[in-house]
């Protein structure tokens, strides 16, 4: 029942992925890409982290694609138009992809040998223990990543600003 | 195993069946509710006092002609209703009606099933049913539309976040995030009820959570996304037929939630304001009983002429309903689905209540309220109640 769960999504997710790139339309590879966020949450819930997939929802598909979304309808994006593509892009790209793949693919067979994968199996997902995790563990992570977010909207409102006057 | 699965089909389809007739019904109250607010009697020929009005009107929507305008974005105007839908009726699935009960032997939580992250649940879920208006906006292909989905995803984004941060004090002061479990922790009497629970009563935050709460549904006075008077109909404009029907219900749907979890958050949920032993209990019975004393009185001395028949028929069966909340058998789940239903449906009466009496906001007031005062506020709250929690535990 999980792997078949696992396989659907996973596959959702991949397609979803894909579909972000080749669409032409810049809302619909929005849409795939919340797609993506989706499928994510669900595997990860599949692994026991419920806490994690709610906040992938909540946070990515929710909130940030919302924003996506949001923008490009305010500027009123148009469909892309394919021009000045050159066939050495896919003569080579395709082989650059496959080899990505490839070597992608050996190294997680490299760094995690034998290692099984249990569906729900995951402790430690709750919200209690992510809790605790970010105030102690990583508690230097945490608050440096919150500063650069400061900083990042404190430099949008100064953008924002000198376009305005 | 195999009657869990068994007992756990029968409450969804009980659960849906009840809430889908809600929905419909909820349409009934309001225009019967703002009828009286205005002094005038609301919906009176289908059926006695307009009772069948909601089927005349499914009717009617379901046998309306389907239009599909030029230019439009086939696919995601048609996935548009459907989203607003199934994301705004999915959220009953983690809502506690009551505790956990035996029926017939059997042992089972009133309740489709508790999530130990229930809270979110609902928060992601509600997260998600923006799109359904953003994209029904966009891809009518009507600038009214469009208009109405971009004022409702800018509104959404802004009101989340005072919504979340007035739903994350109350979970302070609880310390879960499974809703059946809050509502454990504020069992007892109406002073353990986060609203008015120590360290800090919620006061501020059960507020913050409504004016959000009514912002999120795109509710008067904050439905700017459907303002008449400047966008026509705002992103539904092109909707006909039963997908315009459906983003109705969403909107119904997503009313009955943020009610939901009121009560749940603040107001104890299924839990009596007093204990069982004092009295409490008897309540239902009493309000029915004189419920049914009030239908009887005007049944003798009719305002109408129909309703001679039609009102002492309804106060006997109230009558009977106050009979049926003294039989100490089904009283154990009766008793906290009346508290539950009540709580609740004061909640959707405010809603109504405050769309017959406030005009709407201007958009730029719209936006200054929720990052001028609302969200400060929430953050205020939240910093105040999480130092009151952390020095008294």
């Amino acid at each position: 029942m999980d792997v078949i769960l696992f396989l659907i999504f996973a596959i959702i997710a991949v397609v979803g992925a894909i579909n972000v790139v080749v669409q032409s339309h810049p809302i619909s590879s929005a849409i795939s890409l919340v797609g993506v966020m989706g499928s994510l949450a669900v595997l990860y819930l599949l692994l026991g982290a419920e806490f994690l997939a709610a906040a992938q929802v909540i946070v990515y598909a929710g909130a940030i694609m919302v924003l996506f979304v949001f923008v490009i309808m305010l500027l009123n994006a148009g469909a892309e138009v394919r021009k000045g593509q050159s066939s050495m892009a896919l003569f080579l790209g395709g082989p650059l992809l496959v080899a990505l793949l490839i070597l992608l693919v050996w190294f997680v067979q490299q760094l995690f040998p034998g290692v099984m994968v249990h569906f729900g199996g995951f402790r430690g997902g709750s919200a209690q223990d992510v809790g605790r995790a970010l105030f102690t563990t990583y508690l230097l992570p945490f608050e440096v990543t919150s500063i650069l977010i400061l900083i990042a909207i404190l430099g949008a409102i100064v953008l924002a600003r000198k376009e305005m006057d | 195993m195999d009657s869990f699965i068994v007992i756990s089909l029968i409450k969804v389809v009980v659960v849906f069946a009840v809430l889908l007739t809600i929905l419909a019904y909820l349409q009934w109250v309001e225009r019967k509710v703002i009828a009286h607010i205005q002094v005038r009697p609301g919906p009176y020929r289908v059926g006695p006092h307009g009772l069948l009005q909601p089927v005349a009107d499914i009717v009617k929507l379901l046998t309306k002609e389907d239009l599909m305008p030029p230019y439009a974005n086939k696919l995601l105007y048609l996935a548009a209703p459907f989203l607003a839908m199934t994301l705004a009726l999915l959220s009953i699935a983690v809502i506690p009606f009551g505790p956990v009960i035996n029926v017939a032997g059997y042992r089972t939580a009133m309740q489709l099933t508790d999530l130990n992250i229930g809270v979110l649940f609902v928060l992601a879920v509600s997260s998600m049913g923006v799109y359904g208006i953003v994209l029904a906006g966009w891809s009518s292909n009507n600038k009214y539309s469009l208009l109405g989905g971009l004022r409702s995803s800018a509104q959404m984004i802004s009101y989340e976040l005072p919504l979340s941060l007035a739903i994350a004090a109350p979970l302070l002061i609880s310390n879960t995030l499974s809703l059946h479990d809050l509502v454990e922790r504020q069992s007892g009497s109406i002073l353990q009820w986060n609203v008015l629970h120590g360290p800090f009563p919620q006061i501020f935050s059960f507020i913050v959570f409504l004016i959000a709460g009514f912002a999120e549904t795109n509710r008067v006075p904050f439905d700017l996304p459907e303002a008449e008077n400047e966008l026509v109909a705002g992103f539904h404009t092109e909707y006909s037929s039963m997908k315009f029907a459906s983003f109705f219900m969403a909107e119904y749907a997503n009313m009955i939630t943020v009610s939901c979890m009121a009560t749940l958050l603040f107001l104890g949920g299924w839990v009596a304001p007093w204990p069982a032993q004092y009295g409490s209990r008897f309540v239902p019975a009493v309000i029915f009983a004189l419920a049914g004393a009030v239908m009887l009185y005007h049944g003798m001395h009719p305002a109408r002429r129909r309703d001679q028949m039609s009102l002492p028929v309804f106060g006997i069966l109230f009558f009977l309903i106050a009979a049926v909340f003294l039989l100490p058998i089904v009283q154990s789940w009766l008793d906290p689905l009346f508290w539950f239903c009540a709580k609740t449906g004061a909640i959707l009466f405010a809603f109504i209540w405050v769309r017959g009496t406030l005009p709407r906001f201007r958009y730029d007031q719209l936006m200054g309220f929720t990052w001028k005062v609302l969200f400060p506020v929430a953050v205020v709250n939240l910093l105040v109640t999480g130092l009151l929690v952390a020095l008294v535990s």
